[in-house]
């Protein structure tokens, strides 16, 4: 009974960061629909700006400053952030601010580490919060007890702010309809700054508030945010009452996970999330997000047609050039060039499900590495030979897409995104923990192609083939009737009811069909390295996927191959450097304001400005 | 006081409002009429520069304010009632106009909440309930009355008896009566004349965004082929 009661304030106790994290990231979500990947990092920072100011300020009355000052601190750069980075991309297509806010965890991840070093920081401990108290026999660090009471306090000033006073009174106001909160005098530019400010301030007191319990590092940023994202999706994004009890479930169960079965602990959360998004699709405290209710930001899509001669010409000549590789380039520049070929069919795959179908998923990887573990697996424990196994590398990526979907495809928006990435979260842990199965950490290795495709050159031509065709491949079911129909169903599901498109079944099969896709490219990646781990299947390797398509163009047929082979090249120049993560986190930055539509649509524009292509007008 | 001069609008392709000029003076109540698809709706928010024109010029008491921000031109004065009301259907009435609420401006009304409930009975008891709560005709008389905590001197009332009963229609008609006494002035969007004959004092007739009468409700009832031509009936 001790002992449970004492893991009980304990969990409550780790509640608290997980709170304001939480609450700040579902404030800025609901505001602007910004879905801040960056909020992690503001969380971060919050713990090393409050180690500083701890190590400054002296005594009980330094310590508990520094922490609300730390808060103040990131809430400042937050604005900053906002300004600077946000501000210009407002009117960008939904989703496309993401882009940013997973620049602004680079630069952010670098400036953290020139500043405050590669070595996790021990934290400080509270003055005269040392120890522990004895609760029932059991011992409670006397700092839980602290964030215990800290807490709900924090939760009630929010609940103030947000209830009682006319801030809030228009912060709810423009989660409803911030065109018309303009339409009655308010500027909406102050209000998003500050809530983002807010919501960013919210996440540097969470950081600053768990020093005593966790120091700080520089894996903070994405340690949180997965958490973090699965607390709001519970509680219902914009609900705080529900961040809170979101928070209390998955801290509390996450405790007793730990004693009881600790090989759950990574999995628990996603089990929790899946089963609440089954029963109350919009979270338990969540609203129902009415499509068009915000308000449609941007131009219309432009209808997607065949690609004309001159382009086709175009292709050709550049798969002519990439063929004859081999015979100009070095060893070296074939392994990139596969690299960044595979690199391609996974991006173009993904494109395929956002870009015709608008599901926009945040756990892509799961297939992509799902097939190459298929691969491997049947290599290792079945001995199957290696053009079997990368055969039925798609097959089981795409059955596994196709139940996966049948799942998250209830849901839509933000909550379908996050779902999928709850099912990646789970599929890596799996992989992860089941260690005798998989390798766990240590991957799988020695998973070379069979004799005929050894060496770099046939390989490099295997992939050049299975790529490049499998691009040909989607960009010809997109413009099947399969693809129009499900174009029918992102643009208007209604409408595609009516018209007697069964839009389920033409996801399911779209989200299966990408799945396939990636798992091919998972295929190719698995024989062309040799070995697998269970990074492949992480969120950074979904994000990785999402950001290329999004700086591609999501619009245009091109723009995840364009995109990925760009980024692609960028990153194998950039990571030489040592600081390569802020550079590359600043050229995101740059295209997100400079480009818009993505590199292909605003290669696009200018070239119709230019007149060396027709414009869209001049064709009807 | 509101002018408009070959204001030229578009939704993408779409040419929406063609040439489109026309003003309304101090103190008056304006009739925009037209049919269904005319470009009432588009008219309103190319004022409020919802929708931004891509041509002409819209003058707001002398002042351009082509381009300007939203909330920049509802800070002049222009008060903005949508046509599909967009109450903050999560919010409280009592909060609802609270979003509304704007300092006074040199001479113009200075509304208070209670004022409001006084013109607006059913409102007052029902402030402490959620918009979504409302019944349609409580929902417009909401918006008119979140519009007018923002004291502007120069409202635009998009359809307001759209979807309400007779009974409330009769009620707006004196709410609008009310308010032109005070002095304010009104530019209100209708399909039919029933409600504008109430209380407009000129008419403007568009078809296809493009104008096609404009003089007092008298010229207009004296032309009854102009009516039938542009106006369901």
């Amino acid at each position: 009974m001790g002992l449970f009661i004492a893991q009980l304030l304990t969990g409550l106790a780790n509640a608290g960061a997980l709170f304001m994290v939480a609450s700040g990231l579902s404030l800025i979500f609901g505001v602007t629909r910004i879905v801040n990947f960056a909020h992690g990092s503001f969380y971060m920072l919050g713990a090393y700006v409050g180690y500083t100011l701890i190590q400054v300020l002296p005594g009980v009355v330094g310590f508990w400053g520094a922490i609300l000052l730390a808060g103040l601190a990131v809430g400042l750069i937050g604005m900053l952030v906002e300004i600077l980075v946000l501000r210009p991309v407002y009117r960008a297509p939904e989703l496309f601010q993401l882009v940013a806010t997973f620049g602004v965890i680079l630069v952010i991840q670098d400036l953290a580490l020139m500043t405050w070093g590669p070595e996790d920081l021990l934290g400080p401990r509270s003055p005269g919060l040392v120890g522990v108290v004895r609760i029932m026999g059991e011992p409670v660090p006397k700092y839980d007890i602290a964030l215990l009471v800290i807490t709900p306090f924090v939760a009630l000033a929010l609940w103030y702010l947000m209830t009682q006073t006319r801030v809030g009174v228009l912060v709810r106001a423009a989660t409803q309809d911030r065109e018309m909160v303009g339409a009655l005098g308010v500027n909406q530019a102050w209000l998003f700054t500050g809530v983002f400010a807010l919501g960013c301030g919210l996440a540097g007191l969470g950081g600053a508030l768990q020093l005593p319990k966790g120091g700080a590092d520089l894996m903070m940023d994405f340690n949180i945010l997965t958490a973090v994202f699965v607390v709001v999706v519970i509680g219902g994004m914009g609900s705080l009452p529900g961040a809170y009890l979101a928070a209390v479930i998955i801290s509390v169960l996450n405790v007793f996970g730990v004693t009881y079965i600790p090989q759950s602990t990574l999995v628990l959360m996603f089990i929790v999330m899946v089963l609440v998004l089954m029963i109350r699709p919009y979270g338990l405290f969540g609203r129902e997000e009415v499509a068009g209710e915000h308000g449609q930001v941007g131009e219309p899509e432009r209808p997607i047609k065949p690609a004309g001669l001159q382009v086709r010409l175009l292709v050709a000549a550049g798969v002519a050039a990439l063929a004859a590789l081999p015979l100009y380039g070095s060893g070296f520049m074939q392994v990139l060039t596969t690299d960044i070929l595979i690199f391609c069919l996974f991006a173009a795959s993904l494109h395929f499900l956002l870009g015709l179908g608008g599901l926009v998923s945040f756990g892509h990887a799961a297939y992509f590495g799902g097939g190459a573990y298929v691969a491997g697996l049947l290599v290792k424990h079945a001995g199957t030979p290696m053009e079997l196994a990368f055969i039925l590398a798609p097959l089981g990526a795409g059955l596994g897409a196709f139940i996966i979907g049948w799942v998250c495809l209830r849901l839509t928006g933000v909550y379908f995104a996050m779902l999928t990435l709850a099912f990646a979260q789970l599929l890596w842990s799996l992989v992860f923990q089941w260690g005798e199965f998989t390798g766990g950490d240590d991957g799988i290795l020695g998973l070379w192609p069979a004799k005929w495709l050894s060496g770099t050159t046939p390989y490099f031509y295997f992939t050049l083939v299975f790529s490049v065709g499998g691009v040909l491949f989607l960009r010809h079911v997109a413009h099947s009737p399969f693809g129009y129909a499900l174009r029918a169903a992102r643009d208007s599901e209604r409408q595609a009811e009516a018209t007697g498109i069964n839009t389920r079944r033409v996801r399911m099969l779209a989200f299966s069909f990408a799945g396939f896709m990636a798992g091919l490219a998972g295929g190719l990646f698995v024989f062309s390295k040799g070995s697998i781990f269970p990074n492949e299947l992480e969120i950074t390797r979904s994000f990785d996927a999402l950001i290329v398509v999004f700086l591609g163009g999501v619009k245009t047929l091109s723009g995840g191959i364009v995109g990925a082979a760009f980024f692609k090249g960028v990153e194998d120049v950039l990571t030489r450097f040592e600081y390569w993560r802020l550079a590359m986190g600043l050229l995101i930055i740059g295209v997100v304001i400079l480009a818009p539509d993505g590199i292909v649509g605003t290669l696009r524009k200018w070239a119709e400005r230019l007149g060396v292509l027709k414009r869209a007008e001049d064709e009807s | 006081m509101l002018e408009l001069s070959a204001v030229n609008s578009f939704y993408g392709k779409a040419h929406v409002l063609n040439d489109l000029s026309f003003t309304v003076a101090r103190g008056q109540v304006v009739a925009l009429l037209g049919r269904n698809g005319a470009g009432k709706t588009t008219t309103m928010k190319s004022i409020m520069q919802l929708v931004q024109p891509r041509s002409g010029k819209v003058t707001f008491q002398g002042q351009d304010i082509t381009g300007m921000p939203t909330h920049k031109v509802a800070k002049l004065g222009l008060g903005y009632v949508p046509e599909e009301r967009r109450i903050f259907t999560d919010l409280t009435v009592a909060e609802n106009l609270e979003v509304g609420r704007q300092p006074p401006r040199d001479g113009t009304y200075a509304w208070t909440t209670d004022m409001l409930f006084d013109l607006f009975p059913n409102l007052a008891e029902r402030r402490g309930n959620r918009g979504k709560a409302l019944s349609g005709g409580e929902q417009q008389m909401l918006t008119i009355a979140r519009t007018l905590m923002g004291n502007p001197s120069l409202v635009l009332l998009d359809e307001p008896s759209e979807g309400i009963a007779p009974v409330i229609v009769e009620q707006m008609v004196n709410v609008i009566k009310t308010l032109k006494a005070d002095g304010l002035t009104v530019l209100l969007s209708e399909q039919n004349l029933h409600f504008a004959r109430a209380v407009a004092d000129m008419a403007v007739i568009i078809e296809g965004g493009t104008q096609k009468f404009n003089g007092t409700l008298e010229e207009l009832n004296a032309h009854p082929e102009i009516r039938d031509a542009y106006l369901s009936i």
